[in-house]
This record gives C-alpha cells, structure tokens and sequence, in this order.
C-alpha cells in the first residue's frame, strides 16, 4: 500500500516538473553566475567554443583562484536568455543584430567589434567541379549547398551573392554550418558556403576556397560586458584579454579575422 | 480496503492502481500540447496558415509521408512475414537488425543512408554512374530517409500479428487447392489486416514527424524536400511563433486523418 | 476412386505406424483414444504433416511427394476453420476458385452445394454468425466443393450440442452416401463410427489394433478400449472346448475353442445375487461393489473380485439388493449371452 503511494507521488512530481520544465534553464544560468565573486559567466555563441575554451584557461591562470564559465549556444537563444534574466557577466554574440536586442533593453552599452568572420567557399578536397570563384556556383551542373537563410552562414551567404549579383540553385538549405559541412565532406555536392573558420576546424578535411565578393558579408562579432555583472571587474577584465594581442592570436589561428 | 464496493458505472469497476497512472500517462501525453495550444499566436493565424510556403510543407509531408507508407508496406509485409513463418538461419539476428532504424538516432540514420546511396555512396556511386540517378537533395529522397525510420514499426506489429494467427487457417487453405501466394493473398493478409492497418498507422505517423534523417539524406529546399517538421525546426531559429502555427497544423492534420481511419474501420468491423 | 496408404510419423517418444485403405464410396471410420495418431494419420493423409516413411495413393497413383494443395484431398476440420472474412458462400467458393474457376462460376458451384446442405439462405453470412451445426454444413460443402478424389473428416461432430449432433449424424450420413470418393472419418465417438462408416479402424499408441465391420467389432471387441468403446466386459483366456479359463473364473460359451481366447458379454447379462443362488447357474463368482452409476434406464455396478465387471440391473433389482460400496455379492453371467473367440 505505502509503496503504491509513493509511486502515484513520483508520477505526481514528474508531472509538474514537466509542467514548469520551460524555466529549467535560468535555474541552471543563475546557478552559475551566483556565488563567490571569484566567479565569472560568460555567453558566447556556439561557433567561439574552442577559442573561448582556450582564452578562458589562460584567464584563469593568470587569475588565480578565478573560475570561468560559458555557456554556449546559438546568439539568439542567448540574448533571449540574457534579456530573461540570466546573471551573466559577459555576452559574445555572433552577430550585430542579436548584440542590439540586449543593448536595446539596457543590459549592456558600447559593444566592440573583437573579430569578424568572412565566407569560403568549401569544396571537397578533390574539387569534383573544379570550383574556382563564387561564379562557378551559378553553374546548373554544379551541386551546392548552402546554409537556410534563418541561420547566420545562409544569410551571411545570400548577401554575398546579391553583392556580386549572381543567383545560385542551391540543392538544399542546410539548418547549420555542421550540417552543410557534412555534405561536402561526404562529397554529396560540389561546393559550400559557409565560414572560413569552419573550414579550418574541419582539420583538412574539406578545402576552403576564398572569393573576393565574401568582403560584402562579413560578420561581426561584438563583445560587451553586461550592466548586471556580478562581477563587472573580473568581466571587464576577460573583455580585455580578448580585445588584446594575445585574445587575437587564438582567434586568428582558427581562421577569424582582425576586425 | 474496505468490503466490496458496488459497481455503477464502468469507472467504478477500474482498479484505480491503473486508473491513476493510465491518467497520469494521458497528462503526459497531452500536456506539451495544451502547452502549444496556449502559447499559439492566434491572432496572426489566419494569415500565417494562408502563406504558400506553409502549404508547400504540408503538402510534401502528407505525399511522402504516404508514398513511404506504401514503400513500407510493399516490402515491409513481406519482410514480417519471412521472419514470422520461415525458419532462416539466423532468424533472432535478422530481427534484431530490422529494429536498428529505431535505436539509431535519426541523423547517424541519414549519414548511413548517404553513405550507401548517396552520389559517392556504396550503392549509389552505382546509381549514379549507371543512370545518373542521386537520391540525395530529390523528393525521392525524403521518401527514402521516411521509409528507413519508419518501416521497423510496420514490420514489427505485422510480425506480431502474423505470429498470434492461426495458422490452421492457411492448412485448410491449402487443401482446398490455394497456392502458397494464393493462401498468403487470400488468407493470411486478410486475416492480419487489423495488425497490418496498426502498423501502416504507426509508420505514417512516424513518417510523417521524420526530421533527422529527412534533413541529413534528403537536405532541405522549399517545395522539394522541405517537410513539416524541417519548416517547424528552421523557424524555431528566427520565428517561434510560426514553429508552434507549423506544428499545430501537423498535429491537426495527422489527429484528423488518424481519427478518421479509425472511424471507417471500426464502421466497418 | 480408392485409397491406400502407409503412413509412418516418427516423432519423439512417438511412432505412427498405420496402413489404410478405403475403395471408392466407402467410409472408414478411424477410432481411438485421444493421442492415438487419429489426427496425424489425417494430416498425413492431406500431406500437412509430413511422413517419416510409406505412401499414400489415390487410385493406384502416388500422391504423398505432392504438396496439400495439389493432392485434391477434401478436409472437413474439427473446428471447421471456415475464413472469418470470406461470407458462407465465399467460403464454399474457395476452392474452385484456386481450381481455376471464375469468380462467377466458383460461386455458382459454392451455391448448388450450399443449397444441397441446406443453406441457400445463408449465403452472405459471415462464419461469426452461423451456429455450430451451420458452420459444420458450410465446412462439409467447402470441402466437397472441390470435388476431392478422398475425404477427409476430423471429429466432425464433436464441436456440436447433443441434439444437433443428431441431426447432423443423420444428414452426415445421407451426404457420404452421395459422395463417390473415398472416405476416411476420424472418431473418438463409437456411435458417430458405427452410424457413419462401412468399416472401422481402431489405433491405439499410433498402430492398428482391431479392423472390422462395426457390428463384427461392437460384437467381437479385442482391446479394453474398444470394449470400454462398445459397452462389453471383455477377458483374454485359456479355451479348451466349450470352457474358457480367465484366472480363477471359468466361463462356459457356446463355442469350441481351444487356445487362447476373449470372452465377451454386455453388463446386461450379468445377475447379482445377495446370497449364492439356487439351481446353480454355471459362471457364477464372488465380486465386491466398487461403486453404482445410474446408466439410462438402469444402473451400472461395478464390481472387482477374481475379475473386474461391469453389471447393468433394474433400479428394483438394485432397491431389493441393497447395493452399497464394500458389499460382497453373487455375480452370475448367462452363458447363451457370452461369446467367446480367439485372441
């Protein structure tokens, strides 16, 4: 009897978990932005995972008794979390345009351009088409891949196209730069759009090919410290490390451009 | 407990040790969509349902979603079969095999597919050198990657049935002069239809909500191989409300046509 | 048409082991005991099961290397087996329809046979809707309706109430009688055997046991269970002339035999007598009452002493006996209802 009980109290209790599941993920930020304030929360987007990774072990080593900790995902997923409530101390988006929704809500003031990121165009290492030039995608027999306009590669790669005034096919619409990246690894299409820094952490497995028309869509990445800090020094203090020669050197070895 | 209590009504006879929890498992079931249906944009639903691109979507998952149903139950049935009435060699690693869609997380399903059929794949370097046919990035491809996933669930309840069947019935078949295929035609798949509709609905369905593999084999371009489910994910990215208009219609659909084909069978049971 | 056949099924701790024959328009009955190897005899027969050794053949071709559907051997099953899905007629139309028929033809064929069972009005019943007794008619036209060379019934009686089996028997009857093939009619019922069939064969543990016509075997038993199967207390012993010795009971018959032999008389012949009667009749001995059943009109004592026995006696006679469990009484067999032959 007592054991039947406590099973309809499980199943209770897993049912209003899953009710209220939708505020799980401020818990788990304000968890770690709180505490000691030798502890620093930084938002970054999902394609700065290796670099910050690394500048965040030299910020601890120079900082010592200080933890750093990330979270990272897609820019817009962490605007939205920002602009939510989470305490972070530092927010690195991939774009302008999603730095601008957490400024205009007054949680953070004069971001700075720290690196920018410029198109290549990938191509399996044999190079099936003989892809030179962007011109070459308009090729009908060439088969290419782009990423879907709604996310950063796809629309980074539909300004760069319209710059040059040419029209591309594509044969799909990738959801991410992974994914079209796979396409091209497996030599199912010709050719790619997508970030030369991508191309680089493919470790040599698809080539990349530059294009002058990728200088009309370069991508900004803007860097700021947020108002609600906990800890705005050590905040500002990360900031510096990555506007510095040394953040830069990390950066521009996986393929990200001085701004 | 107390003595025995009495019975009015067909509620008071369920044993609430399975009454509590079969309503639990409902809520379960049921909440995240009361979670859409609260946060769905109302207002702008008329005019977001309207859109073509919508339509292009809904449109190419009900065709392939049905063709690769039919794809299932072409090869699938047969497949049931073999494994519910022959004595293979090897049987119980066969049927393991045919369940490996339904462990694989669908996105490892779709680079295995192109590993195989795509355009440098094992047998599609064939395909395409000999007829220059490349399934990746085609229509023909999403019914593919559909297909892959869901034909586990029609071969195992068509197996099921084959196996609860009486097979006395396909005896008696045959010594009034049926054929092998005549007994299977005649008997056998007349008397495992319920389990064979069970499964062809389990495959629609699945096939019919198919992403991973979908995106990873076939790609995604509007109108070609653009489903449901993969217009859902890419507006997630920018647009959410029209993610949760994208998945209300793909929920209304499938409930509607499933409602539907359960009432004409059971009209006709 | 005839039919002869030797079927051998080896199976684990079980051996089949029978040779049949039926000629044309006749009907054998196969009688035994539950797990006899009735019904895998049957289904070796209709090749469903196959044969470890022997033959099977249909006016003199062979037939056992075919499959079922290419032997033309008509079964009726024990639970008939009708399609749920296919209507009565639809039923019926089956077979001459894998024959090769048109649809339209089979179900002209399907319904003259529904119509000489009696059941033209039936025709678009689903099996699930037809009573015992109709699915059994429906089953019978099935098989016949591919106008098999032997047929094949398994129990076809079993499955239905006491009064419809007797109406059915009866209808059997009539409808074997038209059939010009060879039957061949598997039984645990001595009555449906007797009613049903020219000549009986009796298995038992998978070989044959007793053959005859059913009044040679319902008159001449050779086994307990065909004895048990005809109503008849049954003994092996020693004959020298009219005496047949079993144990310490010697029966006088009114045949001379000598060697071994069976003794075999109906419980009716038996009197029982409280005290040791006058006047001396011969066979008479000491036996013990095990139990009383009513038995029809009468009741059945049984009895053990030097030799079990089963007696039938009026309810009066049993009144006036004051027959109870653990009495000793008189058992006396009137000779002129004793047979006896030889084993």
């Amino acid at each position: 009897m007592l054991r039947r009980l406590s099973l309809a109290a499980v199943l209770a209790s897993v049912l209003s978990l899953a009710a209220c599941g939708s505020s799980s993920s401020d818990t788990a930020a304000s968890a770690s932005g709180s505490g000691a304030a030798k502890s620093l929360t930084v938002f970054a987007a999902a394609s700065l995972t290796e670099t910050f990774t690394e500048l965040g072990r030299q910020f601890e080593s120079t900082h010592s008794g200080t933890k750093v900790t990330f979270n990272f995902g897609s820019s817009a997923t962490l605007a939205q979390q920002i602009t939510q409530g989470a305490p972070a101390g530092v927010f690195a988006a991939a774009s302008p345009a999603t730095m601008k929704t957490v400024t205009d809500a007054g949680l953070a003031s004069a971001p700075t351009v720290f690196v920018k990121n410029t198109l290549q165009i990938a191509v399996p290492q044999d190079n099936p088409a003989k892809v030179e030039s962007l011109k070459d995608l308009t090729d009908p027999k060439v088969k290419v891949a782009l990423c879907a306009e709604q996310v950063p590669c796809g629309a980074a790669a539909t300004k760069a196209l319209d710059a040059a005034g040419l029209k591309v096919t594509p044969v799909t619409l990738e959801q991410d730069v992974k994914a079209t990246l796979t396409k091209v690894r497996l030599g199912e299409v010709d050719a790619a759009l997508v970030y030369r820094t991508d191309v680089i952490a493919s470790g040599g497995k698809v080539k990349g090919i530059d294009f002058p028309e990728a200088e009309q869509a370069v991508n900004d990445y803007p860097i700021a410290v947020l108002t609600k800090a906990p800890a705005p020094d050590l905040a500002k203090q990360f900031v510096d490390l990555v506007l510095s020669q040394q953040g830069r050197d990390v950066l521009t070895k996986a393929g990200f451009q001085a701004p | 407990m107390t003595g025995p209590v009495r019975a009015r009504g067909p509620r008071a006879r369920t044993p609430w040790p399975l009454l509590v929890p079969a309503l639990a498992g409902l809520a379960f079931l049921v909440l995240p969509l009361a979670g859409l249906l609260a946060r769905a944009p109302w207002a702008t639903l008329p005019e977001r349902l309207a859109e073509p691109r919508v339509l292009e979507a809904l449109r190419l998952s009900l065709v392939t979603a049905t063709i690769a149903t039919a794809v299932c139950l072409l090869l699938g049935v047969p497949l049931a079969w073999l494994l519910a009435r022959t004595t293979l060699p090897g049987r119980r690693l066969l049927r393991a095999l045919v369940t490996v869609p339904l462990v694989l997380p669908p996105v490892v399903g779709g680079v295995a597919l192109l590993l195989v059929l795509g355009r440098r794949g094992l047998a599609g370097q064939w395909l395409y050198d000999a007829f220059g046919v490349s399934l990746p990035f085609t229509t023909t491809g999403v019914v593919v990657a559909e297909a892959f996933v869901a034909m586990p669930f029609l071969v195992i309840a068509v197996e099921g049935a084959l196996r609860a069947a009486d097979q006395r019935y396909e005896e008696a078949a045959a010594t009034l002069g049926a054929s092998r295929w005549t007994v299977f035609r005649r008997v056998t798949l007349p008397m495992v239809a319920p389990g064979v509709l069970a499964g062809a609905v389990l495959c629609w369905a699945r096939a019919l909500g198919e992403f991973g593999a979908t995106i990873t084999f076939a790609g995604n371009f509007p109108g070609r191989t653009q489903t449901m489910p993969l217009a859902v994910y890419l507006a997630l990215e920018t647009d959410p409300d029209a993610a949760i208009v994208l998945s209300l219609v793909l929920l209304a659909v499938s409930v509607i046509v499933l409602a539907g084909l359960r009432d004409r069978w059971v009209g006709a049971a | 048409m005839s039919m002869e056949a030797h079927l051998v099924v080896e199976r684990p701790a079980f051996r089949l082991d029978v040779e049949l024959r039926a000629a044309a328009g006749e009907v054998v009955a196969l009688l035994g005991p539950n797990g006899a190897g009735k019904t895998t005899a049957l289904r070796g027969l209709a090749g469903l099961t196959a044969l470890s050794g022997g033959r099977v053949e249909l006016d003199g071709a062979e037939v056992h290397h075919l499959p079922p559907e290419r032997r033309r051997i008509g079964v009726v099953f024990q639970d008939y087996l009708l399609f749920p899905h296919l209507s009565a007629l639809d039923n019926v139309a089956f077979g001459p329809r894998c024959q090769g028929l048109g649809k339209a033809a089979a179900r002209r064929v399907a319904a003259e046979l529904l119509d000489r069972v009696g059941l033209a009005g039936h025709a678009d019943v689903r099996p699930g809707r037809l009573s015992g007794g109709q699915a059994q008619r429906v089953a019978l036209a099935r098989a016949l309706a591919v106008r098999p060379r032997l047929l094949l019934l398994d129990e076809p009686l079993a499955a239905l109430d006491a009064h419809t089996r007797l109406v059915i028997r009866a209808e059997l009857r009539r409808h074997l009688a038209d059939f010009d093939g060879a039957t061949i009619l598997v039984t645990h019922d001595a009555l449906d055997a007797m009613v049903l069939a020219h000549r009986l064969v009796v298995i038992e543990n998978g070989a044959v046991v007793q053959t005859g016509t059913p009044s040679e075997i319902a008159r001449h038993p050779r086994t307990d269970y065909v004895a048990r199967l005809v109503g008849l207390n049954l003994y092996r012993g020693e004959a020298d002339g009219n005496h047949v010795v079993v144990g310490d009971v010697r029966f006088s018959s009114a045949e001379r035999l000598t060697g071994p032999a069976f003794v075999a008389f109906p419980p009716s012949a038996v009197a029982l007598y409280r005290t040791r009667p006058d006047g001396s009749p011969r066979n008479l001995w000491q036996a013990v009452i095990d139990g009383i059943e009513r038995h029809g009109d009468n009741v059945r004592v049984h009895l053990h002493g030097p030799i079990p026995l089963l007696a039938d006696v009026t309810p009066a006679a049993a009144a006036d006996l004051d027959l109870t469990p653990g009495r000793q009484v008189w058992a006396a067999v009137k000779a002129t209802e004793t047979h006896a032959y030889p084993a």
